[in-house]
């Protein structure tokens, strides 16, 4: 069965190259601006995994976690963390929240399959 | 089809300048003093997305300058860094260097540095508490293990330079606390509860790491309960794992990156493990390296649960690839700076991202075009069902009046799909005016007005180059100097004043100084030195104002360097009535001086004077008429054979038969009762253009013909009028320029095959 991707990023550039990354691999990838929207989406999707960028207006990436894990039936989703913020205080903030884990921008094809690999096999 | 990681590139700058948009925004915003809190996290969320996307694309450079803007925005949204006057004028600076950045690297174009380093420099004297570990983020290849795990337990070796060593050097490197070692490996893995709820999988862990090497994988099900006793959420499943591989710890670690924290895992050499298997242990035929036992969690029960997957793993097709790794000890203390951010971004005033849609302009102007036929055609149907008699009270007429209206919304909306806001070409004025100020040592603020007011999206970019010189103008020659000003009585800063706005169906953009006005005195004598007027002229002041629109005029005493270029405002005046633009003046000593442009708001139609001449029809712009007027004998002297003037007030104007410069008719002995338009030309002097008739004056279709036809002299373009007549849309000012000395049997041809 066909595995969805939801991309949470309010940059469009940078949804776009998740797609363009994973969509060849079979993936469906359904995209959101930000983590108002990604909550949306989550809900209504029921993704197979997210990946979500964190500093975000409206709502970020953390407080999107936040709400996921707080819903038991996202319970065992996988959400990778997509961020330059190799600052630690904010990856340890996110893996608090419920990240699953996380990619390091720059990131390239390989980067993001290898991940989308390690998660859902 | 093209490249879609070009395409993903080009959308990527593309949303560079919208976020370039939000921190000019954001910047003005907090000069204006009409910042709130959350101005500040959109100028920093502005430069750390144009960072983010710069660092998946690999465009290192640009990522290196926006991190060290988005730090000192970081130190400012923290409370680190005050902002003040002289901060603000540098992160304007900044954004506009981050503008050349963004746009260099889009085009593939190297940038002057000088200019680079010496803000860096300024913006890193700003941030000195910069931390050490920030500055590994935007490291193309980020990778920062920090090993072990959460490593608090004072006992542990740092073994966090791991990641730095080469992979595998036959295990001589003793140097490092054991970092590279080959062979094989014990671990082992004990998941907790929350590993599976966090979306983890043991499963795909266990097949990475056979992706490193030859795997013997045990589960221990001892704790697995009966199936009444179980219970769902909870892990129960441990593993050990023999792994045969010439890898280090570190890579192996990496696989359980995801996990650490959420399991038990211990990672040692077989040889180290009293218990090991002695087979495995006879293969490792290199000297091992007495690693320390690293655990990432205490000792801790796993409680007792069910089975997710058991047994050995085959080895798959796919390839987990090796995922940088930041994972902080929690004795790492925060820094205040990331409590206060985030939630204020909930109650950010949303600045409305519309979905949009990305079309070739090629297809708008194809659209463009058809309405413009369907206009025509409309109004040919509306003239012959007046002409076939039908009542207009008839059901007909009122349909047709219905569609008249759909056809007049239908083309409003084609026009406002290439329609623009100007507040992209204001902003770039922004920063012309940051820095002609800098460069004339002046203090200046620029005001702008009417950012949402749209225009057509090619008179947005050919206006660009008129405004730029005449802001340049404004802060060089328009603001006094700052002594000047004191001693005036005004605000030692200036200001210079941008708005736009509609007015009569056209866009009126207006560049105002609050500066001297202009040296009327001056302006005068220059203009006589230079005999652009004779010595005895009596000017009004609004004629002398003008003066400044004619060629070569300058009157700075010095030339500098930012706006004496050579380039006068007869050149600004130009492009602007290429445009169907007009321009004028209004100054007053002491107060300053505006220049106002009035443009239509679309190139595609044109507001024409429909005139007769022998039996042809044609189209005047009205933007190049001044007046029109009816001669009496007296007010026309001949000169010579060919050459005649009109008395116009207390001018002499030449006098030109538009039949005869078309070719239509022989010149007439005389022009008593003659109808004449009086069109400006580019230096400012008039002509008067003899026609037949004034028909109409009505808004036309413009149909280029220079595809079909190229230049042709003295015609601009084409139009189909409502009774389906094309006519040509003369450009009266090429017209008059070439009235002199060119074949008109020649122009008669080409008028012939226009038409």
């Amino acid at each position: 069965m066909t595995k969805t991707i939801l991309t949470v990023d309010d940059s469009r550039s940078i949804r776009d190259m998740i797609a363009f990354a994973l969509e060849p691999q079979g993936y469906r990838v359904v995209k959101a601006e930000d983590g108002k929207d990604g909550l949306a989406k989550a809900r209504a999707e029921r993704p197979d995994m997210i990946v979500t960028d964190l500093n975000m207006p409206v709502m970020n990436g953390i407080e999107m976690i936040r709400e996921l894990r707080a819903d038991a039936s996202f319970n065992g989703l996988p959400i990778v963390m997509l961020t330059t913020e190799a600052q630690k205080e904010k990856m340890l903030e996110g893996k608090q929240a419920g990240a699953t884990g996380w990619i390091v921008k720059p990131f390239d094809e390989a980067k993001i399959t290898g991940v989308v690999a390690k998660l859902l096999g | 089809m093209a490249d879609p990681m070009e395409e993903i590139r080009a959308s990527f700058f593309i949303e560079c300048e919208e976020l370039l948009e939000a921190m000019q925004d954001g910047l003005q915003m907090l000069e204006d003093g009409a910042a709130d809190g959350e101005t500040i996290n959109v100028v920093f969320r502005a430069v750390h997305s144009i960072k983010g996307g710069a660092g998946a694309f690999g465009l290192d450079a640009l990522v290196a300058f926006a991190h060290t803007f988005e730090t000192a925005l970081d130190g400012v949204r923290s409370g680190r860094i005050d902002v003040d006057g002289d901060r603000l004028k540098l992160f304007f600076r900044c954004g506009d260097l981050l503008a050349d950045h963004v746009r260099a690297t889009r085009d593939g174009e190297t940038l002057e540095t000088a200019a680079h380093e010496q803000v860096v420099e300024a913006l890193e004297a700003l941030g000195g508490d910069l931390e050490e570990e920030e500055i590994g983020d935007f490291q193309p290849m980020a990778m920062s293990l920090d090993l072990p795990g959460l490593g608090s337990d004072g006992d542990l070796p740092d073994l966090g330079s791991l990641g730095g060593l080469p992979d595998l050097d036959f295990g001589m490197d003793f140097g490092e606390g054991g970092a590279t070692a080959s062979g094989a490996w014990l671990i082992r893995f004990a998941p907790k509860d929350e590993l599976y709820s966090t979306g983890n999988e043991p499963l795909y862990l266990l097949r990475a790491l056979a992706d490193l090497g030859e795997v013997e994988v045990t589960a221990d099900t001892d704790r697995v309960p009966d199936l009444d006793a179980l219970d769902p959420a909870a892990a129960c499943i441990s593993w050990t794992i023999l792994l045969t591989a010439d890898t280090d710890e570190a890579t192996i670690r990496e696989v359980f990156d995801f996990v650490d924290g959420l399991c038990e895992l211990s990672i040692k050499t077989a040889a180290d493990d009293a218990q090991s298997n002695a087979d495995a242990l006879g293969e490792a035929d290199l000297p091992l390296l007495d690693l320390p036992v690293a655990e990432v969690e205490p000792e801790h029960d796993a409680p007792a649960a069910p089975t997710p997957e058991p047994e050995p793993v085959a080895v798959p097709e796919s390839v987990a690839v090796p995922v940088a790794v930041a994972l902080a000890p929690p004795s790492t203390a925060t820094r205040p700076a990331l409590t206060a951010a985030p939630s204020a971004a909930s109650d950010r005033k949303p600045t409305a991202p519309h979905a949009t849609v990305r079309v070739d302009l090629e297809r708008i102007d194809r659209l463009v075009n058809l309405v413009g036929e369907l206009v025509i055609n409309q109004a040919m149907l509306s003239q012959s069902v007046r002409e076939a008699g039908v009542p207009q009270t008839s059901p007909a007429s009122s349909r047709l009046d219905e569609f008249l209206q759909l056809t007049r919304d239908i083309q409003e909306c084609v026009m406002m799909i290439r329609a623009q806001p100007v507040k992209s070409l204001f902003q770039r004025m922004g920063r012309i005016v940051r820095e002609a100020a800098a460069a004339v040592g002046k203090d200046v603020r620029l005001h702008t007005d009417g950012e949402a007011t749209e225009i057509d999206k090619t008179v947005v970019e050919l206006l660009a180059e008129p405004l730029m010189h005449m802001i340049r103008n404004a802060v060089d020659h328009g603001l006094e100097k700052t002594e000047a000003r004191i001693a005036a009585g005004k605000s030692p800063e200036g200001l210079v004043t941008l708005s736009a706005g509609h007015r009569s169906g056209r866009v009126v953009i207006e560049i105002g100084d609050d500066g001297a006005g202009i040296n009327r005195a001056r302006v005068l004598k220059k203009a006589i030195e230079k005999k652009l007027i004779p010595a005895d002229a009596q000017l009004t002041e609004s004629e002398i104002d003008n003066l400044l629109f004619m060629p070569g005029f300058s009157t700075a005493a010095e030339v500098t360097s930012i706006s004496g270029r050579g380039v006068g405002m007869d050149v600004v005046r130009t492009a602007i009535v290429s445009l169907g633009g007009r321009i004028s003046i209004t100054s007053r000593e002491g107060a300053g001086t505006t220049f106002s442009i009035s443009l239509p708001l679309t190139l595609a139609v044109l507001d024409g004077m429909v005139v007769r001449v022998e039996e042809e029809t044609l189209v005047i712009p009205l933007a190049a008429i001044v007046e029109t007027l009816t001669l009496n004998s007296t007010d026309v002297r001949t000169l010579g054979p060919e050459t005649q003037v009109v008395r116009v007030r207390d001018a002499f104007l030449p006098l030109l038969d538009l039949g005869t410069e078309l070719g239509y008719r022989t010149p007439r002995g005389d022009y008593s009762g003659a109808i004449v338009l009086l069109i400006t030309q580019e230096d400012n002097s008039r002509t008067a253009l003899v026609v037949d008739a004034i028909e109409d004056q009505r808004q036309v279709v413009i149909k280029g013909l220079h595809d079909s036809y190229g230049h042709v002299p003295g015609v601009a373009a084409a139009t189909i009028l409502g009774d389906g007549q094309i006519a040509l849309i003369l450009d009266p000012i090429d017209l008059i320029a070439n009235a002199s000395g060119r074949s008109r049997i020649s122009t008669r041809a080409e008028l012939a095959l226009a038409g």
